[in-house]
């Protein structure tokens, strides 16, 4: 396939293209991801997280320079809401990662939702397996402005990073359940609007050691440039962490059977969607609507009768 | 799923009012597509290298500086440079009507001054993705 060959020859328009036609759900993206798949694995993902306007772009930002200047190829996905009315979105993340301008080692997309809830969209992660097969050394993905539980990014990054900011609740915000329990580095970010040493101390004061590593407390400025090089610091001490032992190969496990069992959800789906439903489903749809079977029952009847596969 | 159309709302050079490029952008949200605002102060480099990682069909050029002619013909020219002549690329901000056909020449596919209405610009970008 000629996009993906351009792809792995470095070509950006390319890599942009495969990305819309995986966004897109093109007939041909499953093959292209398939003949991707292979150069994939190398880069480390960074998951970025936390409530909405507390920098999230802006630390990307610095961040990338910070990397840029450590001698690492950076990609960025970062993801902005779709509107469930129109299907429109505005994808603003990209004014705060001005900086990089034309920077031949840097790839930056915007990606809107799409009707996908946690905080991603759908096609966040096969963007940043072409960016890694792009050869990008590490890949940041920004979710959605989040709230309290959107946790997703947690079970698809190598590390997640969670940024709060000062003045925005007190220590029992902290003690909830959620986003702040899956944070492998915390950042307490706008350390210039003041208060930031309760909030990191609130935060540390909550981190217990999860195999072998206790979640770091960063606090930067985004906008003053300041705390950027400790907070690389600390992802690279996580990314050194993981790669030491055997957690990296376990969070590999969990992060494919997450997404074996999505695609078999989504394959299942297709399958049963109006076009290919068929005969059987029809019949099962009238017998559940005259009381005849459960839905349950219904489904476990039709999986059933599935023809195996290979 | 249909495809999205995909547009680019950038402001070249160095005025910063941005308040047109911002109905804009909402508009064509409103319309179902996915507008990329990248925000004030770019060089045309910075705008061709965006919309090619983020894909775009089309760029809305905004310049209220006057400096029109320098710049949109600039991004037009680099799109092709790249190999990403495809891109549809139109222009508004205080543009003088005699620019106008100079800038067509040059590429810019439509120029919109003050007061079009919305839905035209809407419907410019809806056949541009086509």
């Amino acid at each position: 396939m000629k996009l993906v060959e351009q792809v792995l020859k470095g070509d950006k328009r390319a890599v942009a293209k495969l990305i819309s036609m995986v966004e897109d759900d093109d007939p041909g993206a499953t093959e292209a991801l398939a003949s991707v798949y292979p150069k994939t694995g190398k880069a480390h993902v960074v998951g970025f997280t936390g409530p909405p306007g507390v920098g999230k772009s802006s630390l990307i930002n610095r961040l990338v320079r910070e990397f840029r200047s450590r001698g690492k190829k950076v990609g960025v996905v970062a993801v902005d809401p779709t509107s469930p009315f129109t299907g429109g979105a505005v994808l603003g993340d990209r004014i705060r990662m001005a900086d990089t301008g034309t920077d031949p080692g840097v790839f930056i997309r915007s990606m809107a939702t799409r009707g996908h809830a946690g905080g991603l969209a759908l096609a966040t992660f096969d963007a940043v397996k072409v960016l890694d097969a792009f050869g990008m050394d590490i890949v940041f993905v920004e979710t959605v402005g989040a709230g309290q539980s959107e946790v997703e990014v947690a079970s698809r990054a190598h590390t997640t990073v969670v940024v709060q900011m000062p003045q925005s609740g007190d220590a029992v915000q902290v003690l909830k359940a959620g986003i702040l329990e899956i944070g492998d580095v915390y950042v307490v970010n706008k350390t210039d609007l003041g208060g930031a040493d309760v909030m990191a101390t609130n935060l540390q004061f909550m981190m217990d050691e999860k195999e072998g590593w206790r979640a770091p407390v960063a606090k930067t400025s985004a906008l003053e440039g300041k705390g950027i090089p400790e907070l690389a610091d600390a992802i690279e001490r996580h990314h050194k962490h993981l790669r030491s032992g055997p957690l990296w190969e376990r969070r590999e496990s969990d992060r494919a059977r997450k997404e074996l069992l999505e695609s078999m959800r989504r394959l299942l789906a297709e399958t049963f969607s109006e076009k290919g439903a068929g005969e059987a489903f029809e019949s099962n749809v009238k017998s559940i609507v005259a009381r005849r079977i459960d839905p349950r029952t219904a489904a476990a009847n039709l999986l059933h009768d599935l023809p195996r596969s290979g | 799923m249909p495809k999205k159309i995909r547009v680019l709302i950038a402001k070249p050079g160095l005025d910063g009012h941005d308040r047109g490029a911002k109905v804009v952008a909402r508009a064509l949200r409103d319309a179902g597509m996915e507008v990329i605002y990248t925000g004030l102060r770019q060089t045309p480099e910075d705008i061709v290298e965006a919309a090619i990682q983020e894909d775009v069909d089309a760029i809305g050029l905004s310049c209220l500086s006057g400096a029109h002619m320098a710049l949109f013909p600039g991004v037009v020219k680099l799109l092709k440079k790249r190999g990403a002549g495809d891109i549809v690329v139109a222009g508004g901000g205080i543009i003088p009507d005699e620019d106008i056909p100079k800038l067509k020449k040059a590429g810019i596919q439509a120029v919109f001054g003050p007061g079009t209405p919305l839905t035209e610009i809407v419907q410019f970008f809806r056949n541009a993705a086509k």
